[in-house]
């Protein structure tokens, strides 16, 4: 890096300013018109998806000897473009990114052969579903700590346990599961289809734009090609769930700047006692504190990904970065319902659909990864 | 380019004035604590190194050098003066606060006096009075007067919570050239202290940061040269110029705010640390493994509190970029201090609640840093009036319209 690179400094680069430009109209048109109808449907609309592919999210980090553009990864252009994206709806962003997460984990931890078995499959035209399946169904369920089994048996592993929250895991083509093989996490690649392997559609608070699925592994048995992640490179769980976070912080600070933009009209326009609730200190207190927590997460969330970006380590950063996204963000979410009063709870505005989702910050792991 | 960590020259700095503060003001942090008014004699040599290094608190300090050409990002003197206030009020808020020459004062100097005034007052320790019994957040509503006679201005009020007025050498005093005007009459005065007819009448005996005195002062038929103003002598004749001028006043605080900002980041710094090590030596180990909630009641607090200190400390970061970057950051100003009080405050008195005896007693300084925060929420604008600035940025409302 020049010393001018190595100072501190918020400007984005030319390249990360016209991307911005572009995905927030992007964001507006295509995920935050529809970001209601969707919720209520609890689905995306038919051909959301494909017309997501404009953009090239996934082709971009595949090797170019697998037939993609093999661009250099960047978590700060991730992390923004995820941002802008969840300012427009976080379900729909969610369901756009879960392919990418899962080829990002790919091209993180797989051999050459394993690029070329697992990632050609998205060199087409169409949106190519594809998950991460790493949450269990438990309150105290933690990431390393996984009871999901799996046991070489031959040539093949066997696979044996639930997973929750898996993201388009009705639609996924493949789904990487991760596992442990005494004790040891990895992750398998598992084809849809396969023998053993259930599918059944949860309901969720919010996140009802994007489908996520129980999946349950009952002797799932995959080739052992399909392993990710060796004794002598062992699968990196920790990367895996930190770059997760920063993708879905990087979202809430889109919805929550989505709040403080619709509460900044509404209570300038809202007028009670003769004057605009705006003007009074209770109300335009809570506006500002909106604000400043929103400033505290985006600047926690950037500087996570712009230490990934610089190679150094992140998982601190990452992991500060979800508690305040998680605590504040949900009190921007909870602050936003009520500055609308009655109104907010009501579902003809866009506040408790946001409520709703940001409660999601504090929950998913290991699916946005960026 | 986003980048969110200090440059290396930054950081290298950062970690000399840690080692200067650890080794010379942190062993003496308990000591001018109990023995509030005395003067820390210790802190002279230690504000001639600083002195040397061209550093002050509040952004002062040497000026950054124009270049000529593209415009280039910089880290100048604002980032450096935060980064100089943290790592000091690690070590102490009330002895950094008493360090000669580095007094907000200073700062006001800095910012607003003529090449001819800072030859004159630019080596003095210099506190502000700004606050009068009646009148505290609502500055400009001062009621001190000023009124020229001769070659000489005559001030007449009274002034309380002037930070270092007892140890100061001057003291830049607000004052009204004509109260029915408003803030526009506003104007600032350096006096020094030995001008005949400025009594300190009283040094407060506070909770906190006691190693640095707070005054009572008065002005009775106080007379300064004429030359001792600080910016344009006449009052503004159209709303439009008056706004400005006091907008100008108004100023010296978006650089002053991020470095108290720094301060409260700095003594929350110092209790998270030593809480860290306390409970480290207790076998808590503090390694952000477990989700928040599968980890002790212990840990999952303290990686709040780690949060909430970053976040402040990047908003200080960023407030003091955009000033060296000469960005307007009047709003991110007030949302750092903002953040910073609050922070400050819940920071150091949780982590004496966390370390129990130990952080309610004097062996440790954990009960000293709780109560040295606090009035990092009130000086330089509370915590309210922060809010009311950050409220009216973002609601685009003006002063009669959000009160």
């Amino acid at each position: 890096m020049t010393e001018q690179a190595k100072l501190f400094d918020l400007t984005l680069t030319e390249e990360q300013r016209i991307t911005r430009e572009m995905l927030k109209k992007f964001s507006q048109a295509q995920l935050g018109a529809i970001s209601r109808s969707a919720d209520e449907a609890g689905e995306a609309p038919e051909g959301f998806y494909n017309k997501t592919t404009e953009l090239g999210l996934s082709l971009i980090p595949i090797p170019e000897k697998v037939g993609g553009a093999g661009m250099p990864r960047s978590p700060v252009a991730n992390m923004l473009n995820a941002e802008d994206l969840g300012k427009g709806d976080m379900s729909l962003a969610l369901g756009m990114v879960t392919p990418l997460a899962f080829i990002n984990t790919v091209i993180d931890n797989g051999t050459k052969e394993q690029h070329e078995a697992f990632l050609s499959a998205f060199i087409v035209e169409e949106f190519v579903p594809a998950t991460i399946a790493l949450m269990e169904p438990r309150a105290t369920f933690e990431p390393t700590e996984l009871q999901t089994t799996a046991k070489k048996e031959g040539d093949n592993y066997v696979l044996n346990g639930v997973k929750s929250m898996v993201l388009l895991g009705d639609t996924a083509q493949q789904i990487l599961v991760i596992a442990e093989e005494d004790g040891v996490a990895a992750g398998y690649v598992v084809p849809a289809g396969t023998e053993g392997l259930g599918i059944e559609n949860e309901k969720n608070m919010g996140l009802k734009a994007v489908n996520t699925s129980k999946v349950t592994l009952d002797n799932v048995k995959v080739p052992a090609l399909n392993k990710l992640g060796s004794e002598e490179a062992p699968f990196d769980l920790q990367r895996l769930l930190d770059l997760s976070r920063l993708g879905l912080c990087a979202m809430s600070l889109g919805c929550a700047e989505a709040m403080l933009e619709y509460v900044t009209v509404y209570v300038n326009e809202r007028e009670a006692f003769g004057e605009p609730i705006s003007h009074r200190q209770s109300v335009a207190f809570m506006v500002a504190n909106i604000a400043i927590e929103l400033e505290s997460m985006r600047l926690m969330v950037y500087r996570a990904a712009a230490r990934a970006e610089q190679g150094l380590d992140f998982h601190r950063e990452a992991y500060l970065a979800q508690v305040i996204c998680a605590e504040k963000g949900m009190e921007i979410g909870n602050n936003g319902v009520q500055l609308l009063g009655g109104h907010g709870f009501i579902r003809e505005h866009m506040v408790e659909l946001w409520y709703r989702n940001l409660r999601s910050v504090g929950v998913l792991e290991g699916a946005a990864c960026i | 380019m986003i980048n969110l960590e200090l440059s290396p020259g930054h950081q290298n700095i950062s970690k000399m004035i840690n080692g200067m503060a650890k080794s010379m003001i942190r062993p003496l942090a308990r000591k001018y604590d109990t023995k509030e008014h005395e003067k820390a004699v210790e802190l002279e040599s230690l504000a001639k190194m600083i002195d040397q290094m061209g550093g002050s608190l509040g952004g002062g300090g040497k000026k950054d050098k124009e270049e000529s050409g593209v415009p280039q990002i910089k880290n100048g003197s604002q980032m450096m003066g935060v980064i100089g206030a943290m790592e000091m009020c690690w070590a102490c808020t009330g002895l950094t606060l008493a360090i000669p020459g580095m007094g907000l004062g200073n700062a006001a100097i800095d910012a607003v006096a003529s090449d001819e005034q800072k030859e004159r007052f630019g080596k003095v320790f210099a506190a502000m009075a700004i606050t009068e019994p009646g009148t505290g957040s609502d500055s400009a509503n001062i009621c001190t007067t000023a009124a020229l006679d001769g070659d000489e201005w005559v001030i007449n009020g009274e002034k309380i919570f002037v930070t270092d007025g007892g140890q100061c050498t001057h003291i830049v005093v607000w004052a009204t050239l004509d109260k029915s005007v408003g803030k526009a009459a506003i104007k600032s005065f350096v006096v020094p202290k030995d001008a005949p007819g400025l009594e300190v009448v009283r040094l407060e005996k506070k909770m906190g940061i006691r190693a640095s005195d707070t005054a009572a002062i008065t002005f009775t038929n106080c007379r300064i040269p004429k030359d001792n103003i600080l910016g344009d002598p006449t009052i503004a004749k159209t709303a439009e110029e008056r706004k400005k001028a006091f907008g100008g006043v108004m100023q010296t605080f978006d650089n002053t705010r991020p470095a108290v900002g720094a301060m409260a980041s700095g003594v929350a710094r110092a209790a998270l640390d030593m809480t860290r090590e306390i409970l480290e030596k207790e076998g808590v180990s503090l390694d952000y493994g477990k989700r928040r909630w599968n980890s002790s009641a212990l840990q999952a607090e303290f990686y709040s509190m780690e949060a909430d200190y970053e976040a402040a400390r990047l908003l200080i970061l960023k407030a003091a970029w955009l000033a060296d970057n000469k960005i307007p950051n009047s709003k991110e100003a007030s949302m750092c201090k903002a953040k910073s009080g609050r922070v400050g405050s819940y920071i150091t008195l949780r982590c004496v609640e966390i370390c129990s005896s130990l952080g309610y007693g004097e062996e440790y300084l954990l009960e000293k840093f709780a109560r040295d925060s606090k009035i990092l929420d009130i000086f330089e604008g509370t915590q309210q009036i922060q809010q009311l600035i950050v409220a009216r940025h973002q609601l685009g409302l003006s002063s009669r319209e959000l009160k």
